[in-house]
């Protein structure tokens, strides 16, 4: 059974994923896929500026990518972003959800459908509650759930909305979430 | 096998297989090459409306229910659309294939996947502008004969329009977008000239065949729903749909990958996803 770290951000989200992405290491065992909120607007210069400071490869998702260890992989904008049962990347164009496309809650659910207990979701600083939903799936299923403090969080309403609605496994600061990934990740 | 909740979770990965054969062997609709977890999405929401317990409940309830049936037809079909939606494609295709649209004597058009027809008024409107309408003859076309209705009547909602018009002018409209309606008790209606060279007509990608020879496809946002194997035969229905060097135009998220015939066409613009089908 595949594995997957999956992380849901958005107001803050830049700045909160340029501290996690780059501590991860070249060896991280397990593909991670990310939903960030940014409108229509387009994420490529953001994409490229992770890449250069990450081990790992950073890009934006295409339709049908098999997910792979050593890859972070970005929604594209407009689209939300699932993962199938043949840990292949599907896209849909359906109406949002918590007024976003690419919505958390439809990540996060797709790969807790899909990967069963092998996800990690976290849930970072954000101003809605888009996730919160998602996250709980994943616990249903048996994954891991992580969630940014929402008291130092940049914005506080979507780590609140998941811990509201989830019993989480882990409470972290920002700077704690990137040892604590790689530290379950070894007991993949 | 573990008797917790796992167990439970299992079943609908049994059942919706079954539920998806049910639904094609009684209604002949097949949905059975979707992408599983847009199709599981849809119905968990169908489930969660009905209030079904499992799908296997629901399942009884559509072999049974044509007018439920028809409520999930309009689940599983694909009917988000908007206005000259993609506005930078519209521009492309301006630059890129009019000219040589332009080039011949008389243009058949097939529009797959129209849903509820805006980006059919949108081409209308276009080739109107480039002076090709009267020339051209378009097929649009959906498996759902509900969206075609409201297709075929051209009536929409104002509370996007300012997003269409917005659209329209990237696009590389050249005039203003009311050029082309009339706004009547709270909707737009658009010009009837724009759809009569417009066919809308009851057309399944997944069980239908050819059913002209056409000079340009335009299918965008249809095939992210389908499994590869799916892709695969949609591309190859369209490949001999198409003329020699005719256009092909997908979604912004598409592509001829793990087709068989991706070598088969070369790019006009791969970011916008126009291709044009290659000689032999």
């Amino acid at each position: 059974m595949s594995k997957a770290l999956v992380i849901g951000t958005s107001f803050g989200g830049l700045e909160a994923l340029k501290t996690i992405i780059p501590s991860l290491p070249e060896d991280f065992n397990i593909p991670v896929l990310v939903v960030l909120h940014i409108g229509d607007h387009n994420n490529d210069s953001f994409i490229n500026y992770l890449n250069s400071i990450s081990k790992l490869k950073v890009k934006e998702a295409e339709e049908k990518d098999e997910i792979l260890a050593g890859y972070v992989y970005f929604a594209p904008p407009n689209y939300h972003m699932l993962i199938d049962d043949d840990a292949s990347i599907s896209f849909s164009a359906d109406p949002k959800v918590h007024h976003s496309r690419p919505s958390i809650d439809v990540l996060f659910e797709s790969a807790a459908w899909s990967l069963k207990d092998g996800i990690i979701g976290l849930i970072l600083t954000g101003l809605n509650q888009d996730g919160a939903h998602g996250l709980k799936t994943i616990k249903n299923y048996g994954g891991t759930a992580i969630v940014e403090n929402p008291e130092n969080a940049v914005a506080s309403i979507m780590p609140k909305a998941a811990l509201a609605e989830t019993e989480v496994d882990f409470v972290l600061e920002l700077d704690e979430i990137g040892a604590k990934i790689i530290e379950l990740s070894k007991q993949f | 096998m573990e008797q917790n909740k796992s167990s439970n979770i299992d079943n609908i990965d049994i059942e919706i297989p079954l539920f998806l054969e049910a639904v094609y062997q009684k209604y002949s609709y097949d949905f059975r090459d979707y992408s599983k977890a847009h199709v599981k999405r849809r119905l968990m929401h169908r489930m969660s409306v009905g209030h079904f317990s499992s799908v296997s409940q629901m399942q009884e309830k559509v072999l049974r229910d044509k007018d439920f049936f028809i409520d999930l037809l309009e689940d599983l079909s694909i009917n988000v659309t908007e206005m000259f939606r993609d506005p930078d494609f519209y521009k492309s295709f301006r630059e890129n294939v009019v000219p040589t649209l332009k080039t011949y004597p008389f243009i058949k058009i097939w529009h797959a996947g129209c849903s509820t027809g805006e980006e059919v008024y949108s081409l209308a409107i276009l080739l109107q502008e480039e002076g090709l309408l009267d020339r051209c003859q378009v097929y649009a076309t959906d498996f759902n004969r509900k969206v075609l209705e409201i297709a075929k009547h051209g009536i929409y909602q104002t509370q996007e329009l300012e997003k269409f018009q917005r659209n329209y002018t990237k696009s590389g409209g050249k005039g203003q977008l009311s050029d082309y309606y009339t706004l009547k008790y709270g909707s737009i209606k658009f010009d009837q000239s724009l759809s009569k060279r417009v066919v809308f007509a009851d057309h399944n990608l997944v069980t239908d065949h050819v059913f002209a020879e056409v000079n340009l496809i335009l299918c965008r946002n249809v095939l992210i729903y389908f499994n590869r194997e799916l892709q695969n035969k949609v591309i190859n229905l369209f490949h001999e749909s198409l003329v020699h060097s005719g256009h092909l135009c997908l979604g912004s998220k598409e592509s001829l990958r793990f087709t068989q015939h991706e070598h088969s066409f070369s790019d006009i613009d791969a970011k916008q996803k126009i291709f044009k089908k290659r000689i032999g």
